[in-house]
């Protein structure tokens, strides 16, 4: 008995049915490699794509395949633009593919981007294009005012969730927000934390009053404590709220207003905000706090004895973001009353300055570590650290998926014994077998990238900085970490050689960065001859690379597997290689 | 928290220098209600973030680009709080304000902390600006003066100086603007 071998023994219907449970992208990839019916059906049916370098592929490329998406996700410029190591103009520009997407995709309802560069008009030609737009969330983007923001609210009927998560706004006014149209009832989640201006206070209160799904409240700090009740009141369904200012003249009738407002919001999940915080006005929040599972004090300036009052509340904490004012006393506090905690992030109130200005040391991490049975997400900075201790927090917390670990002094020895820290980060990756992101620092030889390369098996992303002494180290992260899909390094002494030697594990990646680092722009040039399918962008803001000697080092070094081709809008200052090498262009 | 009078001096100096808009260098602002958001601050601003800190602790280390790995969005937020809560803070640090004239080519600052009574606070304006202020009546304001001091609160409101007890009005007080006589009638009115 034969099966007929190109009908698919279900009807497409019923696949198509199937299909639809799968959501991640891993899997509906999987399946479309089955069988070229699966492959058809499946692209019919792909309603989300997440392109997490825009560059890795093009427009027309997405649009050929997937006819049908709904939910776009794209990000752009190399994780290091955070540090401003990227200069401006690289790239990243979103408008092609909105440009694109708007002939397309009529019914597009949702666009998550992150680092890219976004335009007003952009913004426009977002809110003109898709009937049925429903989310816009700006990650650490730039480049748009405060009038393209009014373009959607205006035009955008059905909006769910404007996010603009840390972008970098051009603040014209607060005015936008009353573009709002008195039906748009839809909202769930508004983000503007990041803008400068005042908004109309009124314009805010109406909309907030009318948006009965409302569950992400995040204000900007214009917005004044003594108002925050009225929208509390507004919106005590509220699950996620960022506060404005947190500081008013101490009055008691303002006080208890604000306690009575936050009693009301029996849902409220997560807060943030707290700029300017008065201190004396914490205890309002008292009665959210044990159901509190997310606090994001990290731009406030809290002195300690309050915040450790507040942190003693908070038992159901699963995230928590702070200053270093916390100190190590403070996280003790935290060690001993959030057991559920997941995340921490420690950030340096004092990054630039010489010497400590707070009392927050390794101890603090390890007393979490040890305390905090479900840590597995941590980002800290701090000034000293010892091999001993990270041995101890490796051992006290072999679940970690993320350490991010800043010694703010670079190539800072281990302050105990002076010697570097690879022992530490070595039982690090050698405990923690689930890791997959990890930042080192400190004083670091070639010997802790033999750990990396021999352990970190799930390690999807490594980010490195004045650290390692040769080639040796870069050959043992490139030709050991089988899942590394990002790797950004910084002032590491790493050349030619790990390079060419690993020139096809870079195909493997979704990217590669160097800056500041030992590579010529001869061996720049053969990797892209080797490898077609890699873009090797050389960013050299000092002129043509080739006008130097073909063995002196380049400036920056962005490497990224593409099946687009290389790219049309590059600016002067990046330089990529052409199969003629005498040919120079940008 | 350093030289106070240091400070005081160099703002003053920076304002009496700068004759265009405020605000349109890095120099922090205090209390302002515009909390300008940047641009994507350049290498050259890492190096001088230091220069608008106090004096008193030792200088940092040259800086070295991207490092530490602190955004550009928290090291901005950083840099403003710092400066507004110094200036809310009981224990110390300028509390800097706006002050504007009628009539004046440009606006001065003053340091609301120096002053403990409205008495000062005037007798500091009249001398800063060469004019007569006169005296505070509740039923009257300053009628019969040829200028009145009217300040900004937080709610963006323009109210008449006096009303309210010293210590609320440091708190609430967000810039000055010295007000003709003529046109100050209308607020003691109210």
């Amino acid at each position: 008995m034969a099966y007929s071998s190109s009908t698919a023994s279900f009807p497409e219907e019923v696949l198509e049915h199937v299909f639809s449970f799968l959501s991640s992208d891993k899997d509906r990839n999987a399946v479309s490699l089955v069988c070229k019916s699966w492959y058809e059906i499946e692209r019919w049916c792909r309603r989300r794509i997440f392109v997490g370098n825009c560059y890795a592929v093009n427009p027309r490329i997405v649009i050929r395949r997937f006819p049908e998406v709904r939910s776009v996700e794209l990000k752009g410029k190399p994780h290091f633009a955070d540090f401003n190591l990227v200069p401006d103009g690289w790239g990243g520009y979103v408008y092609p593919w909105i440009a694109a997407m708007a002939g397309a995709y009529p019914w597009l309802e949702e666009i998550r981007l992150k680092r890219m560069v976004v335009t007003d008009e952009t913004l426009e030609l977002i809110s003109k294009s898709f009937k049925n737009f429903k989310v816009l969330i700006l990650s650490s983007c730039e480049g748009f005012s405060t009038d393209g923001l009014a373009s959607i609210a205006a035009n955008c009927r059905n909006l769910r969730e404007l996010d603009l998560r840390e972008s970098e706004v051009e603040d014209l006014s607060g005015h936008w927000l009353s573009h709002f149209p008195d039906t748009c009832t839809s909202l769930v989640s508004l983000n503007i934390a990041c803008l400068g201006s005042e908004v109309s206070f009124s314009a805010l209160e109406r909309l907030v009053a009318r948006s009965p799904n409302l569950r992400t409240l995040r204000l900007n700090r214009a917005v004044p404590l003594e108002k925050l009740p009225i929208l509390l009141r507004r919106a005590p369904q509220l699950v996620e709220l960022g506060t404005g200012a947190y500081s008013a003249e101490i009055r008691p009738d303002v006080f208890s207003n604000l306690a009575e407002a936050f009693s009301v919001c029996k849902q409220l999940k997560g807060l943030s905000g707290f700029w300017d915080l008065v201190s004396a006005y914490l205890p309002a929040m008292y009665s959210v706090c044990s159901k509190l599972t997310s606090l994001n004090l990290s731009y406030t300036t809290v002195q300690s004895p309050d915040l450790i009052k507040l942190v003693g509340h908070c038992h159901s904490l699963k995230c928590l973001w702070v200053l270093d004012y916390i100190e190590d006393a403070g996280l003790d506090i935290l060690a001993r009353s959030c057991k559920d905690l997941q995340e921490l992030r420690v950030f340096p109130s004092d990054p630039f300055g010489a010497e400590a200005n707070v009392s927050l040391t390794e101890r603090g991490l390890v007393s979490v570590s040890e305390g905090c049975p479900k840590l597995q997400s941590v980002l800290y900075f701090c000034r000293r650290m010892s091999n001993a201790a990270l041995v101890t927090i490796a051992r006290n917390r072999p679940n970690f998926i993320c350490f991010r670990l800043c010694i703010i002094e670079p190539r800072a020895p281990d302050y105990l014994t002076l010697e570097p820290l690879d022992t530490g980060f070595g039982a690090i990756v050698e405990h923690c077998r689930e890791l997959r992101r990890l930042s080192l620092s400190g004083l670091l030889t070639d010997r802790v990238f033999e750990y990396i390369g021999t352990h970190a098996k799930k390690l999807e992303m490594l980010s490195l900085a004045f650290a390692g002494d040769s080639d040796l180290g870069l050959n043992h992260v490139l030709s050991g970490c089988e899942s590394l899909r990002k790797l950004e390094i910084r002032d590491c002494p790493f050349g030619d050689k790990a390079l060419l030697a690993n020139a096809a594990k870079l195909e493997t990646m979704r990217s590669l960065w160097m800056s500041s680092c030992s590579v010529s722009f001869g061996a720049c040039k053969l990797l892209a001859q080797k490898m077609p399918r890699l873009n090797v962008e050389v960013i050299d803001e000092g002129g043509p690379p080739d006008s130097r000697p073909e063995n002196s080092p380049v400036e920056k070094l962005y490497i990224y597997r593409t099946v687009a081709g290389p790219r049309f809008d590059m600016p002067a200052f990046v330089w990529t290689m052409d199969e003629d090498a005498d040919l120079r262009y940008s | 928290m350093g030289s106070k009078t240091a400070t005081f001096i160099e703002n003053d100096l920076a304002t009496e220098l700068r004759l265009g808009l405020p605000g349109t260098d890095d120099e922090q602002e205090k209390q302002s209600s515009e909390v300008k958001n940047n641009k994507r601050s350049s290498s050259e601003i890492d190096n001088n973030s230091s220069h608008d800190q106090d004096s008193a602790p030792p200088p940092p280390k040259a800086q070295v680009v991207g490092w530490p790995p602190v955004r550009s969005y928290r090291k901005n937020v950083l840099q403003q709080n710092k400066s507004s809560t110094e200036s809310s803070d009981v224990s110390g640090g300028g509390m800097y304000l706006k002050v504007s004239m009628d009539g004046a080519p440009y606006l001065r600052k003053i340091d609301l902390k120096v002053y403990k009574s409205y008495r000062e606070l005037l007798k500091a304006l009249e001398t800063m600006f060469k004019c007569t202020i006169g005296v505070y009546s509740e039923r009257e304001g300053y009628n019969g003066s040829d200028y009145a001091p009217t300040y900004e609160d937080k709610d963006g409101d323009w109210m008449l100086v006096g009303d309210v007890p010293w210590d609320m009005f440091i708190t609430s007080c967000r810039r000055l603007r010295i007000m003709k006589g003529s046109e100050a009638k209308g607020l003691a009115c109210l």
